[in-house]
């Protein structure tokens, strides 16, 4: 099996934008195929991964509007909603795609509008996801984050202020991110002072609701040499589920989905945990850094924490997580943040990611859907 | 404390909180139609009739269209003749803490059916809030 590359990749501003879908997916859409200098009607397959369109704004059928906007006709179109990991799922799509012999130029795009409905809306679209049984409960995935918070300090015996350092690092790595929703430092008082949202995380533990969008060309490596003379590689990626139910997990600090799909890509990678330079994990929550470090392999269970508080993965640490701001600084546009994800780890490897740029020749995205219900881990490496 | 109820069986309360059996002797609540290793439930458990244990919990400010604020939800143990099965909740109050000792309690509406983006008809209200044993 040919190798599949990532020849070009573009994201809009994130953030409150006054467009609508259509026109987000379009403006990242375009702005990759400059990036990689390719024609639209080079495009054989075109993926869109989003969540709720329909539910957001009431477009539905956005692969083929995408593909006649970016005048891409007659290219196969799909959606792909796999919730807020439906970027990552894209991200697998649009690699089988390639990989299987069915296309040798896929694009991928991911997208949502979400600011134009209020916080409490736009908080029931995203719980639509849960089950009868916890949905008539109010439950959230906020309260999710919060309920796990509480798990992992007691379990583990972290300190509150551990998750208020995500939070401040991650700020911190977005004010070098122009795309980022929030491009300024908090410190640790007004985290930690902030209102409370689900105790006991409070409102800058949490990533912001977002609209904006992120893509992504894919070719066989053979054809990737014919656009460009550095590109990436995916050299390894899984995808899993954990229970839609989840409270039914044996241990809720632990998300089975993140253990399984990394295992799936190290092992096609032939990599592990160790040989990963740079890591953008799925910070929806401060708690999912912790937990997602720990579940792909990067630290023992229960010491997570301990290396937000050592400066291990700080931007100029052993092992950078979230050099891009993640979602919390950078925003959460459910659909477009797996590929935003990706879009960060392809410019660290081939060394595009100007102030941001850290040392990396193999780097990791870690997409998760749900509160862990749906997940795709995806490892690039850089060719030159 | 009791035996197993048949599946479909509508004895007993007219409210129940019912988990499902499966054939290894494992519990869900809810119950799934197909359960460990893919096998059928052979039985139900009523849980109302059982206290809990609270594994963790959280206070939600930030709550949704037609659910009320705060909202206490615990996620709960219990032990059914030595078999662990968990359940997510509404608390009854907000003074709660991990390993409190809860017990079922009957709600007609936990959240205003209609009030949120899912159908009405598509699912029941009606529910088990944990209240804890004194």
């Amino acid at each position: 099996m040919e190798r599949v590359a990532i020849i070009g990749a573009s994201m809009t501003q994130f953030g409150q934008r006054e467009e609508w879908i259509r026109e987000l997916l379009s403006e990242a859409g375009q702005a990759c195929l400059e990036d990689a200098g390719v024609a639209p009607d080079a495009i054989e397959h075109l993926y869109v991964s989003n969540m709720a369109s329909g539910e957001f704004e009431g477009q539905t059928g956005i692969p083929n509007a995408l593909a006649h906007d970016l005048s891409a006709i007659p290219a196969y179109t799909a959606r792909i909603d796999q919730t807020s990991s439906s970027g990552g799922a894209g991200v697998y799509a649009a690699w089988q795609s390639v990989a299987s012999g069915a296309s040798e130029m896929t694009m991928l795009v991911g997208g949502e509008k979400m600011t134009h409905r209020s916080t409490a809306e736009a908080t029931d679209v995203i719980a639509s996801l849960t089950h009868p049984v916890e949905y008539k409960h109010g439950v959230t995935l906020p309260s999710f984050a919060g309920l796990t918070a509480r798990a992992y300090l007691e379990t583990y015996d972290a300190p509150r202020e551990s998750l208020g350092k995500v939070a401040v690092k991650n700020h911190r790595n977005g004010v070098d991110n122009p795309h980022a929703q929030f491009q300024k430092e908090v410190d640790l008082d007004t985290v930690l002072e902030s209102p409370v949202v689900a105790d006991p995380l409070r409102l800058y533990d949490f990533c912001p609701i977002t609209d904006g969008s992120a893509a992504l060309l894919f070719c066989p490596e053979s054809v990737a040499r014919e656009y460009a003379d550095e590109y990436a590689v995916v050299s390894g990626i899984g995808g899993a589920t954990d229970t839609h139910v989840v409270h039914e997990r044996a241990d809720p600090t632990t998300m089975g989905g993140v253990v399984n799909s990394s295992e799936q890509a190290y092992e096609m990678a032939d990599m592990r945990p160790e040989d990963v330079d740079v890591a953008e994990l799925h910070d929806m929550f401060t708690i999912l850094e912790f937990l997602q470090s720990e579940d792909l392999g990067f630290f023992e269970k229960g010491e997570g924490w301990k290396a937000v508080e050592e400066g291990v993965t700080d931007r100029d640490g052993e092992l950078p997580i979230n050099t891009s701001g993640g979602l919390k600084s950078k925003g959460h546009p459910l659909g477009a943040s797996g590929v935003a994800q990706v879009y960060e780890i392809y410019k660290q490897v081939v060394g595009e990611a100007g102030p941001r740029q850290v040392k990396a020749e193999a780097a990791l995205a870690c997409n998760v859907g749900g509160f862990g219900n749906c997940v795709t881990t995806t490892i690039l490496e850089g060719q030159q | 404390m009791n035996e197993d109820r048949e599946l479909e069986s509508d004895g007993g309360s007219d409210h129940v909180m019912e988990a499902y059996r499966y054939p290894d002797g494992s519990l869900t609540y809810p119950g799934h139609p197909l359960g460990p290793g893919g096998e059928e439930p052979t039985g139900t458990v009523d849980l109302s009739e059982y206290v809990a244990e609270v594994i963790t919990w959280t206070t939600s400010t930030a709550t949704p269209p037609g659910v009320r604020q705060p909202n206490t939800l615990a996620i709960v143990e219990f032990d059914v003749e030595g078999e662990p099965v968990r359940a997510i909740g509404q608390v009854t109050t907000e003074e709660i803490e991990i390993g409190d000792e809860v017990r079922p309690v009957y709600c007609q509406e936990l959240r205003e059916p209609g009030a949120g983006i899912r159908e009405p008809a598509s699912q029941e209200w009606d529910g088990f809030r944990f209240e804890p044993v004194e």
